[in-house]
């Protein structure tokens, strides 16, 4: 392999860890906040207000419905109005965006589920107020649930950031598609197939070492 | 002075379009310094009643007076402030998983803005009161059901409450531990002075520490009063149960014929009297003992037994009276069925 086939393996691992990323935490602030509603809002959640709730969850049904290939591309004028382009690392991001937060709110959802709600009721016997309750007692005893979902959105994103590259996204999945599709360079394809492995590992690895480490439910003796 | 007052209050609940009535008319007086037991088989509403003690169930109708504040009429922050002042303990003591022993018990006090080193502090004298001082940094899970309701209990009282209320707090726990944990209800009783309201389905419960009683069937009150004369003479059906259990419908009562039943309670000096043995003498017939028991009551040794008379009224009014004379506590016993 000559030095511009690597670097150009580099850029593609610097796009692909940008769009990945990028989506991720634009999708979180999106998609955190939008779970938390869907949460409180429910049924048997701390305020229920089953309109809201509806029109949360019929939005989330809609999108997550779509699959992602045909999303990006009904989105390309929406992507052009926001980026001013629809080709490229950063458009991508946009539909990578839309896709992740519907996910991410439903990920958020059921981690906040898993709370008991014997803590909650707990919590407002002591006289927390609703938003209390979502920072210190909702957001933190959920946490290893949400890191893990953390993780494995990061996970799909890192593939569907690949698929982008089918629509010129950039990152590795423009260049297995650009040669090992393309032009028969079957050995280019292989290398970022499997870069695209490592960097799903590296993810994963670091995802459950966080949510272990940081969960206080197991841990017996010390 | 009545510290919690209950006034005709009805809590009804919609399941799929039905409404179900879980407490019906409940009036309900308690004082400061009380240690009032509310006690009921499982499903009687006993959870609901505890619940709108702090209003985290709205009552239907009726009201929930503490210090002679009516609950109703505070706004949601004030409500908020009220049950900051109302410590509560569950029977699956409902800690926070993520947080230590310290995390938790600052946790109320966090609520309410006070200052880390300040709830640290505060945590600290708690932690002395229920035993755990070197417990401060282990984690719930590393906890026994014991040691996490002191924990609970810590937490309950950070906030300086003077009520506190426990929903079958020891439900969850071993004989042993139970004990040690309703000890510990009682010094904080009398050490500080909080009012306690402990719901539970153990009869026991109730005789090991409260003064007072009130019974829970089927949403209603039926009976309330001090431990002492429930127990002594029960009214209602469901008192009965309570105290003497529903097992003794099981003994082959039956099989021995038409006979009726009896409940004596000893107390004092009659425990020293062959009082049994006598009225056997004394009529010539046999009498069956169906169920003997001795219980705690506020620190008495109270003896509490079922016999099974023999058939024939004279020889049943002869015993009772007897028995009566010789100065224990002759009361209808649980029916057969």
């Amino acid at each position: 392999m000559n030095e511009q086939i690597i670097n150009m393996l580099a850029e593609g691992i610097k796009d692909t860890l940008y769009m990945t990323l990028g989506s991720v935490l634009i999708g979180y602030a999106v998609g955190l906040p939008l779970g938390i509603v869907l949460y409180v809002t429910a049924k048997n959640g701390l305020c229920p207000n089953s309109f809201i709730y509806r029109v949360g969850d019929f939005i989330c049904n809609i999108i997550r419905s779509i699959p992602f290939l045909i999303l990006l591309i009904l989105l390309i004028p929406f992507t052009r109005l926001i980026v001013g382009k629809s080709y490229g690392s950063t458009a991508t991001i946009v539909p990578l965006v839309i896709c992740a937060a519907p996910y991410i709110a439903r990920v958020v959802e059921a981690a906040l589920n898993e709370v008991d709600t014997g803590v909650i009721e707990a919590a407002r016997a002591m006289g927390a107020s609703n938003m209390q309750i979502i920072t210190k007692v909702l957001l933190l005893e959920a946490r290893t649930s949400l890191i893990a979902g953390f993780t494995i959105t990061t996970g799909i994103l890192l593939g569907y950031s690949a698929m982008s590259g089918t629509v010129g996204g950039g990152g590795l999945g423009d260049i297995a598609v650009r040669y090992g599709y393309y032009r028969w360079q079957t050995d280019i394809m292989i290398t970022t197939v499997l870069l695209l492995i490592v960097i799903f590992q590296i993810i994963q690895m670091i995802g459950t070492r966080i949510a272990t480490g940081l969960d206080r439910r197991k841990r017996k003796g010390n | 002075m009545n510290i919690i007052e209950i006034k005709n209050l009805t809590k009804k609940f919609e399941v799929e379009g039905n409404t179900v009535i879980a407490l019906e008319n409940i009036s309900l007086y308690i004082e400061k310094g009380d240690i009032y037991g509310i006690i009921g088989m499982s499903g009687a509403g006993k959870s609901t009643l505890v619940r709108s003690i702090n209003y985290l169930e709205k009552p239907t109708e009726g009201s929930v007076l503490i210090d002679g504040i009516n609950l109703s009429g505070l706004k949601e922050k004030e409500l908020r402030k009220k049950r900051s002042q109302i410590g509560m303990i569950f029977q699956g003591f409902n800690l926070l998983e993520q947080r230590n022993v310290m995390g938790n018990i600052c946790f109320p006090l966090e609520l309410i803005g006070m200052k880390r080193k300040e709830a640290k502090a505060r945590a600290r004298d708690l932690l002395k009161i229920v035993k755990l001082e070197d417990k401060e940094k282990a984690y719930p899970s590393q906890l026994s059901g014991g040691q996490k309701q002191r924990v609970a209990i810590a937490r309950a009282l950070a906030t300086n409450p003077r009520i506190l209320l426990c929903d079958e707090a020891t439900s969850a726990l071993d004989p042993q531990t139970t004990t040690a944990i309703l000890r510990l209800l009682k010094e904080i009783n009398e050490t500080l002075g909080i009012t306690i309201v402990i719901i539970t389905h153990q009869m026991s419960v109730v005789t090991e520490i409260c003064d007072k009683v009130a019974i829970i069937d089927g949403g209603k009150l039926v009976e309330s009063g001090l431990v002492e004369e429930i127990f002594e003479s029960p009214k209602t059906d469901a008192a009965k149960e309570l105290i003497s259990g529903k097992d003794i419908r099981y003994t082959p009562v039956k099989q021995l014929n038409t006979q009726s039943t009896i409940r004596i309670v000893f107390k004092d000096n009659s425990a020293y009297e062959p009082v049994l043995a006598n009225a056997i003498l004394k009529v010539g017939r046999p009498i069956n003992i169906l169920k003997a028991d001795t219980q705690n009551i506020g620190g008495k040794a109270v003896g509490e037994m079922i016999l099974g008379l023999p058939s024939g009224s004279e020889n049943s009014d002869e015993i009772i009276d007897y028995l009566k004379e010789t100065g224990v506590i002759v009361s209808e016993g649980p029916k057969n069925e």
